[in-house]
């Protein structure tokens, strides 16, 4: 009972958070300076050819990539754990996880597939070399 | 037994939804947040289909071959400015500044125009290259995540105009408040999903 008559007092406050969440000029403004120094350095780190190690580049670019999503979740579209009570928050987990082994086992699954599976066949092999100094000459 | 337990929810989150949020104004929000998490799974299949396939060349052409870095940057900054323009408008709606608010959307959407505009540029010259989605795996996958996420853009293209004629004609009302916050989450969504597309799609594509 008592609950009631003070969700009836907190409409106000509500209302203020409610705006809160909406974000604010600074939100937006911090948001756009990081995610354009988070698009920035990726793309020179490619088209600058800045790092000759592949495997580490790609590593750097997907963890920019990252870090640059959370930017965009926090400041552009207003999560945390406040908002809707947390089911904003807790479907977004749910979510993450989901893709995170829709995405991790599709690599991992097929990428297995492809080291142990290729030696088995001469047809695809003989492609795969025929094909390799034809497509990228100058970085090998 | 269930059904009657989710509607008459446990006192402690009751207690916190009532004193610190309003249901029935938020209720679609929530929906269309979950929405947006249904469509992270199309995209999160697209991404795995293009993880899988993207080295499967055919013979053809490899992404170094055809991805364009400079006009990708373009791309990139109209959608980032775009997200934050869309930002502004929201913020002119809560100071209820309707001729403001039309104004920041109608920037928005040019830009969204424009980068759709030099998405399908981008895509007419890959064809009339011979590199079309049915010259091999890789651009079958390509071709697939980045015009669905292109297909995304211009429907919100067409719901911000139609949002933008309910605006002038009936004003900020409580309807058109709810749908332009459902819109603005879509757009931020979208540009989010374009990191993902820049970064992997492309930046690492021109690596593999």
């Amino acid at each position: 009972m008592s609950q009631l008559s003070s969700s009836g007092h907190a409409m106000p406050d509500n209302h203020d958070a409610m705006h809160e969440h909406q974000g604010s000029l600074r939100g937006y403004l911090t948001g756009f300076v990081l995610a354009a120094i988070l698009t920035v350095i990726p793309f020179w780190l490619v088209m600058g050819h800045v790092i000759a190690n592949k495997p580490l580049l790609i590593l750097v670019i997907l963890a920019l990539a990252i870090v640059q999503i959370f930017v965009h979740i926090v400041y552009f579209l207003h999560l945390d754990t406040r908002s809707e009570a947390g089911w904003n928050m807790m479907a977004f987990i749910f979510t993450a996880v989901l893709v995170i082994i829709v995405l991790g086992a599709s690599i991992w699954v097929m990428y297995n597939e492809n080291v142990n599976m290729m030696p088995m066949s001469p047809q695809y092999q003989q492609h795969s070399i025929g094909h390799q100094p034809a497509s990228n000459p100058p970085t090998r | 037994m269930n059904t009657t337990a989710i509607d008459t929810a446990p006192p402690a989150p009751a207690d916190h939804y009532c004193l610190t949020e309003s249901p029935p104004r938020n209720g679609t929000l929530l929906g269309f947040w979950i929405y947006l998490m249904s469509d992270c799974f199309i995209f999160a299949s697209l991404f795995a289909c293009y993880a899988v396939l993207g080295t499967e060349y055919a013979g053809g052409p490899t992404g170094a071959e055809v991805l364009d870095l400079p006009g990708l940057a373009v791309n990139t900054a109209l959608l980032l400015v775009s997200s934050v323009v869309f930002g502004f408008a929201m913020l002119e709606m809560a100071r209820q500044r309707k001729g403001a608010m039309l104004g920041w959307l109608a920037v928005a959407g040019l830009l969204a125009v424009a980068f759709v505009s030099f998405e399908i540029h981008e895509f007419l010259v890959m064809i009339a290259d011979g590199a079309g989605p049915g010259r091999s795996a890789f651009l079958s996958s390509f071709f697939t995540l980045v015009a669905t996420h292109g297909l995304h853009v211009t429907l919100g293209i067409l719901w911000l105009v139609v949002l933008m004629v309910q605006t002038v004609k009936f004003g900020l009302n409580t309807d058109n408040v709810r749908r332009l916050r459902c819109l603005s989450m879509f757009w931020h969504f979208l540009d989010l999903v374009w990191v993902g597309v820049f970064s992997y799609v492309y930046l690492v594509g021109v690596l593999r």
